[in-house]
C-alpha cells in the first residue's frame, strides 16, 4: 500500500529535491509583491528569460537590476572580453549522502558493529593512500584515480556544529554560510554580489533549471538554464505538420490581442517557438561534440550538463559560480546499497569525464570543483536496510590545482555526538572562506559572518 | 452605497469567464448553462451552492489505486485537484486556493500532509465565512503554529514570526498602521501555543498552555491591556488599514485592474458592515463591472489543469498531474514562501513548457492514430477546427487565434504531396489544433 512515514518526517527523497527549488524561488532577491507593498524597482523585470546569442542558451535572470535585456548581453560580452577568470562548479548530492561508506573505515571493529547489515567487505573497494584504515566506496573508482593523480582533496567530518539533522534547515543554513540568519542570499551569490559585475547574469548560473540558492544574490544578476535543451512536441505531429506548428507557434505569439495578459500569453509562446529552434542543433547533438567519452545517456542529463558546461568555459563565456545538483538518491533510509551505488557511480563517472574534457581543452587550471552534501548518516545503522540522518558527513574538492589531500581526521567512531552522529571536526565555513580567499582572492570577510572565526585550511599546491 | 453591478450581455462568454475567475473553468454545456441563469442567478449559484456532489469518476494513481492523501508525496496535491475538478461548488474549492495562498503555509517546513490537510479544511470550512472566524482558526492552526513558530513562542522566548506576518501579509499590508514595537508586543500576546512531540509520530497534542503565556499588560496599536491571541487578531481586524487591505487583496484575486476609489471604498463599507463576512463582498467583487469589462487575468497553474481535466471531462488518473504542474510552476500545499505564490509570474519559457505538458496529458486519449484514421477526416481546415474546439470542451477562440489555426490548417495540408500525405495530414492537423488551442494565448487566460 502506500509507505510508512518515517520519523525523520520526509515521506522520501522527493521532498529534499522539491524542497532545493522551494527555497530557490524562496530565496530570491526581491520580496513577494501584494497588494498594499510599494513596488520595488525593476518589478516584472528582475526575473526575464532571454537568449544569449552567444551560445543560443534559454536563460532564466534573477536579480538583474538592468531594464533591457540587450544590455545583459552586451555585459556578457564585455565580461568575456576582460580575460577568463577562475571557476567554482559546486555539485551538490541531495539528501545526505553516507560519508560512512563513501570512504570506510573497514578494519574498524566500531564500524562491524554499527553497520551489522551495510558494512562493506574489507576489500570491496580500492584502499585510501594516505590512511590505510580506510577504504573508497567501489563505486567511487574514477574519483579514485583522480585522487591517485593528486586532484581530489577530501574532507572527512565536515559540518556544522549546529546541524539538527533537518534536511531544510541545514541546507540553508549551508547555502547561507550563516545559521538561522535568513539571509535570503546564498555565499557564491554575496561573493557575486562583491566582485561581479551589474551586467553579466553567467556570472553565477544553474543548471538544474531554477535558481541555486548557493547564488542567490541581492545586486547582481545570476541565471539559471536546464541544459542546452528546450524541444516541444505533440503527439502524434510530425514532419511537414510539425514544421508548420512551429511556424503557426510563431505567428500566434506574434499576434496583437490587444490584452496585457494574453500578449503576455503570446510573448511566451513566441519565446519558447525560438529556443525550440536555437536548441535544435544541441538536441540531435550536433551542436556539442565533447573530445572525451562521457558516460551514455543520464535519465537526469547530468553528464550532457557537465560536457555543455566544459564546452562554455571553453568557449571563453564569463562564468564564475556553477551550481548543480547531481544524480541519485541519497537520503537512504532505506535500500541503501543499491541507491548509494547507483548515486555514486552516475555521479563519479560523469565528474572524471568532466575533469579529464577540461584537461584536453587546456581550462582544467581554471575550474574548481566542489562536491558536497548536507550532511552524513547516522553511523548506526537503522532496521530498514538503511541510515537516518546524521550530522557530519564528506566532501571533495576536485582539480588539478588543489593539494591533494586529506583534511579534518580519520572517521572517529569512538567520539560520536549524543545522538550518536559523527562529530564535525571540519566545519563547512571554514572551508568557504579558504576557497574565497585563495581560489578567488578575496576577503571573506566581507561574505562569510564571522569570517575571522574559522581556521582557514591550506588548499591548493 | 451603490456598487455597480455589470448590465451588459451576460453571455455564454460572459459566464465562461466567470467560471475560471470564480472556480476552474467550465465541463461540458456549463457556460451555456450558467448564462441561462442571468448575471445574478449565476454568481448566486456559485456564492450559495447547495450541498456538494462530486461528479465523474474519482481519481486513481496511474496503477488504478485510490490515492494516499495522507502519506504519499505529491497525493496531497492530487487529492485536492482532484476536488477542484469534480466538485459541484467550484467557488468554495476557489476561495480554500485563495485562503491557501492568503494563509501560505509550506509543507516544506510543517512537514506533515496531515496538518497540511486540517489547515485545507479550515479554509475550506470558512471560505465564503466569516474572515474573523478564519483569521482566530489560522492562529491556533496547527501547520501554521508549526510553520510560523507559533508553537515555540512562550512568555520567556516570544517569537515574532506569526506576530509580523499576521499584520504584514495576512490583515494590515506591509508598513500600513503598525509598527516594530506592535510586532514585539503581538507576540507576547501571541504566546502561550504549544504541542507535544514524539520521535516517532511527530507533534500532536496542540494546545494553549496558560503556563507558557505572558500575562502581562501589552500595548498594541496604542492601546493597553493584558492581551491574548484573541485580542491579536481582533485589534488587526478592528485596525483602520484593515479594510483596505483586505478588500484589495480579495479582489485582486478576480480582477487584475485595482478598484476604482469610490468601489474601494463601498466595499470596505459593506465588509465592515457585515462584520467580515466574505460573500458579500464576494458577490459584489463577481457581479463587478471590472470583471466583465476589463482585461483578461492569467489563470493561476493549478486552475489551468483542473479546467484542462473539467472541460475534456476526465479525472485525475496519474501522478504525473502532480508533476507537471510543479514544473509549470504550482505545486499544492508548497507555495514558494509565506507570501504565496507571485502570481505576476506564472508565465515564462520553462512554465509555459510545463503547460504545454499538461495540455499532452489532457490530450492523452483524445490523440488520434494518423495510421489508423488515415482517409477517415476530411482536409478541409474549417472542420478540422469545429473537431478540435469539440474536442477541447468548446472553448471561446479569440478572432486572432481562429485565423492563425485556420491558417496553419490551410497551409499544412497544401504541404501534402502524395495520397499518403493527403491522408494522413488531416489527422495530424487535427490532432496539432487541438493542442495549440490548449496552449494558446486564450487558454492560459480568462
Amino acid at each position: 500500500m502506500t509507505p510508512a512515514r518515517r520519523a525523520c518526517g520526509c515521506n522520501d527523497f522527493s521532498r529534499t529535491s522539491f524542497i532545493q527549488h522551494a527555497v530557490a524561488e524562496a530565496g530570491r532577491g526581491l520580496p513577494a509583491i501584494e497588494p498594499g507593498m510599494p513596488l520595488p524597482p525593476g518589478t516584472g523585470l528582475s526575473r526575464r528569460s532571454f537568449l544569449s546569442r552567444s551560445l543560443g542558451l534559454a536563460l532564466s535572470v534573477y536579480g538583474a537590476s538592468v531594464i533591457d535585456p540587450r544590455a545583459l548581453e552586451l555585459g556578457i560580452a564585455k565580461a568575456q572580453a576582460a580575460g577568463p577568470g577562475q571557476i567554482l562548479v559546486s555539485i551538490y548530492l541531495a539528501g545526505g549522502a553516507d560519508s560512512l561508506s563513501m570512504l570506510y573505515p573497514h578494519a574498524d571493529p566500531d564500524y562491524r558493529r554499527l553497520r551489522p547489515k551495510l558494512a562493506l567487505a574489507a576489500d570491496a573497494g580500492p584502499a585510501f593512500a594516505e590512511d590505510q584504515r580506510l577504504g573508497w566506496h567501489p563505486a567511487l573508482e574514477p574519483l579514485t584515480k583522480l585522487y591517485e593523480q593528486g586532484k581530489v582533496t577530501v574532507m572527512s567530518q565536515i559540518g556544522l556544529e549546529t546541524a539538527d539533522g533537518s534536511h531544510f534547515n541545514t541546507l540553508n543554513n549551508l547555502q547561507e554560510a550563516a545559521i538561522n540568519a535568513r539571509l535570503n542570499t546564498g555565499w557564491l551569490g554575496r561573493y557575486l554580489d562583491v566582485v561581479g559585475a551589474v551586467d553579466n547574469p553567467l556570472q553565477g548560473i544553474s543548471l538544474d533549471g531554477s535558481l541555486d540558492p548557493l547564488l542567490a544574490t541581492v545586486k547582481h544578476p545570476v541565471a539559471a538554464m536546464d541544459g542546452p535543451f528546450f524541444q516541444l512536441s505533440v503527439p502524434s505531429v510530425y514532419g511537414k505538420v510539425e514544421t508548420r506548428l512551429q511556424e503557426a507557434m510563431g505567428d500566434i505569439g506574434s499576434a496583437d490581442y490587444r490584452d496585457a495578459s494574453r500578449n503576455l500569453a503570446a510573448g511566451v509562446m513566441l519565446q519558447s517557438r525560438r529556443l525550440i529552434e536555437q536548441m535544435a542543433p544541441f538536441g540531435d547533438g550536433s551542436g556539442l561534440t565533447p573530445p572525451v567519452e562521457y558516460p551514455s545517456a543520464d535519465p537526469d542529463g547530468f553528464p550532457t550538463k557537465l560536457a555543455g558546461l566544459a564546452g562554455m568555459i571553453s568557449s571563453g563565456l564569463p562564468l564564475s559560480c556553477v551550481a548543480m545538483t547531481a544524480p541519485g538518491l541519497y537520503d537512504t533510509h532505506d535500500s541503501q546499497v543499491s541507491y548509494l551505488d547507483d548515486g555514486l557511480a552516475r555521479t563519479f563517472s560523469s565528474i572524471a569525464a568532466f575533469q579529464a574534457d577540461l584537461e584536453s581543452r587546456g581550462v582544467a587550471d581554471r575550474v574548481l570543483i566542489y562536491v558536497w552534501t548536507e550532511f552524513g548518516r547516522r553511523p548506526e545503522e537503522n532496521g530498514s536496510n538503511g541510515t537516518d540522518h546524521g550530522a557530519a558527513g564528506l566532501a571533495f574538492l576536485i582539480g588539478t590545482r588543489v593539494r591533494g589531500q586529506l583534511i579534518g581526521e580519520f572517521t572517529n567512531l569512538k567520539d560520536l555526538d549524543p545522538l550518536g552522529n559523527l562529530k564535525t571536526v571540519v566545519d563547512f565555513r571554514s572551508i568557504y572562506c579558504s576557497v574565497l580567499e585563495q581560489w578567488f582572492g578575496v576577503d571573506a570577510g566581507q561574505i562569510v559572518p564571522n569570517a575571522q572565526k574559522f581556521a582557514r585550511a591550506e588548499l591548493f599546491a | 452605497m451603490a456598487l455597480p453591478i455589470y448590465r451588459g450581455t451576460f453571455g455564454p462568454a460572459q459566464a465562461e469567464r466567470l467560471l475560471w475567475r470564480a472556480g476552474f473553468g467550465p465541463r461540458k454545456g456549463e457556460s451555456q448553462k450558467l448564462a441561462a441563469r442571468g448575471l445574478s442567478g449565476a454568481v448566486f449559484s456559485l456564492t450559495r451552492p447547495g450541498k456538494e456532489r462530486f461528479v465523474g469518476r474519482p481519481a486513481r494513481d496511474e496503477n488504478g489505486r485510490s490515492l494516499a492523501p495522507l502519506d504519499a508525496f505529491g497525493h496531497d496535491h492530487l487529492w485536492w485537484l482532484d476536488r477542484m475538478v469534480r466538485t459541484s461548488r467550484p467557488l468554495v474549492e476557489r476561495m480554500t486556493l485563495v485562503w491557501h495562498d492568503w494563509f501560505a503555509t509550506t509543507n516544506a517546513e510543517v512537514g506533515s500532509n496531515k496538518f497540511m490537510l486540517r489547515q485545507n479544511k479550515l479554509f475550506r470550512t470558512h471560505a465564503l465565512g466569516s474572515f474573523q472566524d478564519l483569521l482566530l482558526g489560522v492562529t491556533t492552526d496547527p501547520a501554521m503554529l508549526l510553520f510560523l513558530s507559533g508553537a515555540y513562542s512562550t512568555k520567556d522566548a516570544p517569537n515574532e514570526n506569526y506576530g509580523r506576518e499576521l499584520m504584514e501579509l495576512f490583515t494590515l499590508g506591509a508598513g500600513k498602521g503598525y509598527t516594530e514595537h506592535d510586532v514585539r508586543q503581538q507576540a507576547r500576546a501571541l504566546t502561550g501555543w504549544t504541542a507535544d512531540y514524539k520521535e516517532t509520530t511527530g507533534f500532536y497534542n496542540f494546545r494553549f498552555e496558560p503556563k507558557y503565556h505572558d500575562t502581562g499588560t501589552k500595548q498594541i496599536f496604542g492601546k493597553k491591556g493584558r492581551f491574548t491571541w484573541r485580542d491579536s487578531c481582533r485589534l488587526c481586524l478592528q485596525r483602520h488599514a484593515h479594510g483596505p487591505f483586505f478588500v484589495r487583496k480579495l479582489w485582486s484575486y478576480f480582477i487584475p485592474t485595482a478598484p476604482s476609489a469610490a468601489t474601494q471604498r463601498d466595499l470596505i463599507t459593506l465588509y465592515r458592515k457585515q462584520k467580515y463576512a466574505v460573500r458579500p463582498v464576494l458577490e459584489a467583487i463577481l457581479r463587478h463591472p471590472d470583471l466583465y469589462r476589463g482585461p483578461a487575468m492569467v489563470k493561476p497553474p493549478v486552475v489551468y489543469t483542473a479546467g484542462l481535466l473539467r472541460a475534456l471531462g476526465r479525472s485525475v488518473d496519474t501522478t504525473e498531474w502532480w508533476g507537471y504542474s510543479y514544473g509549470a510552476g504550482q505545486a499544492l500545499f508548497f507555495p514558494p514562501n509565506v507570501a504565496g505564490w507571485p502570481d505576476d509570474r506564472w508565465l515564462d519559457t520553462a512554465k509555459f513548457r510545463g503547460r504545454w505538458f499538461l495540455a499532452s496529458l489532457a490530450l492523452r486519449p483524445s490523440v488520434l492514430d494518423p495510421e489508423a484514421w488515415a482517409g477517415k477526416l476530411p482536409a478541409d481546415p474549417e472542420n478540422l477546427l469545429a473537431r478540435a474546439v469539440k474536442v477541447t470542451g468548446s472553448p471561446s477562440l479569440s478572432n486572432q487565434t481562429r485565423e492563425l489555426l485556420l491558417e496553419f490548417g490551410r497551409r499544412a495540408l497544401g504541404d501534402a504531396e502524395d495520397e499518403y500525405e493527403q491522408a494522413v495530414f488531416p489527422v495530424q492537423v487535427r490532432n496539432a489544433m487541438c493542442h495549440l488551442i490548449l496552449v494558446s494565448p486564450d487558454h492560459h487566460t480568462s
